[in-house]
């Protein structure tokens, strides 16, 4: 089988479902590691590893989807519920800039009254004042929220956003594209159909956008091939996907409990989704969620690049893991993995080299 | 020299040179570097990892040694500074026995003010709470400095102790062999031969140890494998090592800043890889899961590493120097952890005899 794989890969072909799951649950670690990581070299020869200066500002941890796995929302009326001043997010993304940032990642709950005046007043008041700023913000989820209660098809609120300056959507609330394993986890968020048509239709729009993946709850192997494939067709019907970044469920905290993925299984899952989705240029590394060393290890694994320094970050520290990095820290740690740091946008356009 | 050639040297079965180990060391291909150690591996050991269940006791952090890159040691005056008594070492030992340990793991630092007897005592308080209890204590520092503080030869010093109930030692306190970066580490500590001379007598007496090296700190790659070359010709000699143990300087709290310090997740993966093909005459590789983080010694199963030390509780000389690991792993975890590295998890004990498969 490996041998068969190998040659599908060396051959430029697209490997089977059934291939897929083989590498998972049969093959050997450092063997599937090497095909991503030939595959990784052959798009991205030159040893680079990229990173973005970012912040993710949760302006609200009110959610009404009030996810198994997760350990940030809270309801309505609970002590520690919040929602950002328009003032407190503009400070932050003040800060951001005053270090160099070129990203803003908004991401939040789900909201029962932040309708799309609220993103379209807030959008707009943010690209009037940082015109240079990535807007990358809203996941699918938060886009179907608004849309539903502000009386708007996915489409009419994307042209919205878009107009009042959200520039790219984040592929979050991903988790696995399988509806038997949503329902278990997150029975009351979007299907993933529903995913699906928010990152169709901001395609449609030109938007550039990520997917995701969080393993490790509850899923079968069978569940992750299955959402490598959907993700994979879906950039193949015209999808505007940059970057797919897989990271493992954070037990702490949650309502879902249970153990951490595993580093093998990580890297294994990791290696897997650069060989499947060979229509995606990136593969990031999740050092929030793995830690800086194996963030390093994972470069091996077919990931080329690390993702955001973040600034800030509530959602995953909520369930009690918490690393941080500056972005001196990021630097050093992609140049000890024998890589050449390479500071992007969130197109991945270089924008510095070290 | 191409690694290829190096590959086939070592598929062949014979030994590899410092020259051919220093381009294991440098060559880009981590995954290329990792199979071959973990083939290596796997012709020895098979798809079998050891764990053992263990406790450690550092009896005290008082030490007339100040090692820099030490977090651990205090001096009698400072607060914070410890000895426990003998009530404490057995009420440890007890518990250690009811969560089924197999092995008391002791080491501390070297305290101006305890007599030889104390010692002794410490060693027959635990084997009192039960003979099966393997007691595994003192690096090759602490035998130099108990001999003089017995005012006895070394081998005399190793025969008290082992009348006491001494079944093995621990591999500690080797650091790094290399005498210019050793003065900058440790100036107060045993040099590097004298480390070698006392394992030497500590074998001949007929007591198994272990053996470790510090790294990613001052130290080049030369010296590494310099350190591992003079095990590797101890090894050949003796044959009393049971396992090469490389342990990842932690910089957090460490008085040793150095820029840059602290190692890559590549680098620990690196350096268990090369040891592991390197040190022919060893038996064993461990990856000590405390310093190095749980995820990063699981991957190091498919790098070579046969071994994951014992679910340690209460470790804390790693954990003074900044390690984030919690302080133990439950048997539970680390079975989890070895299986879902495709290996299969065997308990052992002390002396690399099988206990229990999983």
């Amino acid at each position: 089988m490996l041998n068969r794989i190998t040659e599908k890969i060396t051959a430029g072909a697209d490997i089977t479902a059934e291939e897929a799951l083989w590498c998972l649950t049969e093959g050997e670690l450092l063997a599937v590691g090497r095909l991503a990581d030939s595959i990784r070299r052959s798009m991205h020869p030159g040893g680079c590893v990229s990173f973005v200066v970012d912040r993710n500002v949760n302006y609200t941890n009110v959610c009404e989807s009030k996810c198994k796995f997760c350990a940030f929302y809270r309801e309505l009326d609970a002590e520690d519920a919040y929602l950002l001043e328009g003032s407190q997010i503009m400070g932050k993304i003040e800060e951001l800039v005053a270090q160099g940032g070129t990203q803003l990642l908004m991401q939040g709950g789900l909201h029962p009254e932040l309708d799309i005046e609220y993103f379209e007043g807030l959008f707009s008041r943010i690209k009037s004042r940082f015109p240079g700023l990535q807007n990358h913000s809203l996941s699918p989820a938060e886009v179907t929220h608004i849309a539903k209660l502000s009386g708007l098809s996915i489409k009419e609120a994307l042209v919205r956003l878009k107009g009042a300056g959200l520039d790219s959507i984040p592929g979050g609330g991903a988790e696995i594209l399988v509806d038997s394993v949503r329902s278990e986890i997150s029975p009351k968020k979007i299907g993933w159909q529903g995913w699906a048509e928010v990152m169709r239709e901001a395609a449609r729009l030109g938007m550039p956008t990520t997917a995701t993946m969080m393993f490790g709850s509850r899923e079968r192997q069978e569940d992750i091939v299955e959402h490598l494939f959907r993700v994979r067709a879906l950039q193949e019907e015209g999808g505007s996907f940059t970057a797919f970044i897989p990271w493992t469920y954070q037990p702490g905290n949650t309502e879902l409990g249970g153990e951490c993925a595993s580093g093998v299984e990580y890297l294994k899952v990791l290696a897997l989704s650069r060989i499947v989705l060979r229509n995606i240029p990136n593969i990031q590394a999740s050092w929030v969620t793995q830690g800086a060393k194996m963030a390093q290890v994972a470069l091996f694994f077919g990931a080329n690049d690390v993702g955001g320094t973040m600034l800030e970050e509530n959602v995953v520290a909520a369930a009690g893991c918490r690393f941080r990095m500056s972005q001196e820290e990021m630097i050093e740690l992609i140049r000890s993995a024998g890589f050449t740091p390479v500071r992007r946008t969130t197109l991945y356009k270089e924008l510095e080299r070290y | 020299m191409t690694f290829e050639a190096i590959a086939a040297k070592v598929r062949s079965g014979a030994r590899i040179t410092e020259s051919e180990a220093m381009l294991l060391f440098e060559h880009g291909d981590l995954l290329a570097l990792g199979e071959l150690a973990q083939e290596v591996n796997e012709r020895r050991n098979g798809r079998k990892v050891f764990f053992n269940v263990n406790r450690h006791i550092n009896h005290t952090n008082i030490c007339v040694n100040r090692c820099r890159f030490c977090a651990f040691f205090r001096t009698a005056d400072q607060p914070g500074a410890y000895l426990m008594t003998m009530d404490e070492i057995r009420g440890r030992a007890v518990e250690a026995l009811a969560e089924g340990a197999t092995e008391i793991h002791v080491v501390g630092g070297l305290h101006p003010d305890l007599p030889f007897e104390f010692y002794l005592e410490m060693i027959s308080t635990i084997k009192a709470v039960s003979p099966d209890l393997h007691v595994k204590a003192f690096t090759a520092v602490e035998i130099a400095y108990l001999a003089k503080l017995a005012k006895l030869s070394v081998p005399q010093t190793l025969e008290k102790l082992k009348e006491a109930g001494l079944g093995s030692l621990p591999g500690g306190g080797a650091e790094i062999f290399a005498p210019e970066v050793r003065n900058q580490l440790c100036p107060e500590k045993l040099t590097g031969a004298e480390w070698l001379s006392i394992m030497e007598q500590v074998h001949q007496s007929g007591l198994k140890s272990n053996a470790t090296m510090l790294y990613g700190h001052l130290e080049s790659i030369a010296d590494r494998v310099d350190h591992m070359r003079q095990l590797r010709e101890l090894q050949d000699r003796t044959g009393g090592f049971q396992v090469f143990i490389p342990l990842a300087f932690q910089p957090e709290h460490s008085q040793l800043k150095i820029a840059g310090s602290g190692t890559s997740g590549v680098d620990d993966l690196r350096t268990l890889a090369v040891s592991r093909i390197y040190l022919d005459n060893f038996a064993n590789i461990k990856a000590y899961w405390v310093m190095l983080g749980e995820k990063i010694a699981q991957v190091s199963l498919c790098f070579g590493v046969n071994d994951l030390d014992g679910t340690v509780v209460e470790e804390r000389i790693g954990h003074e120097a900044g390690a984030d690991t919690p302080q133990a792993m439950g048997r539970d975890a680390i079975v989890t952890m070895i299986r879902k590295a495709g290996r299969v998890p065997v308990e052992r004990d002390t002396l690399y005899r099988e206990l229990r498969g999983y």
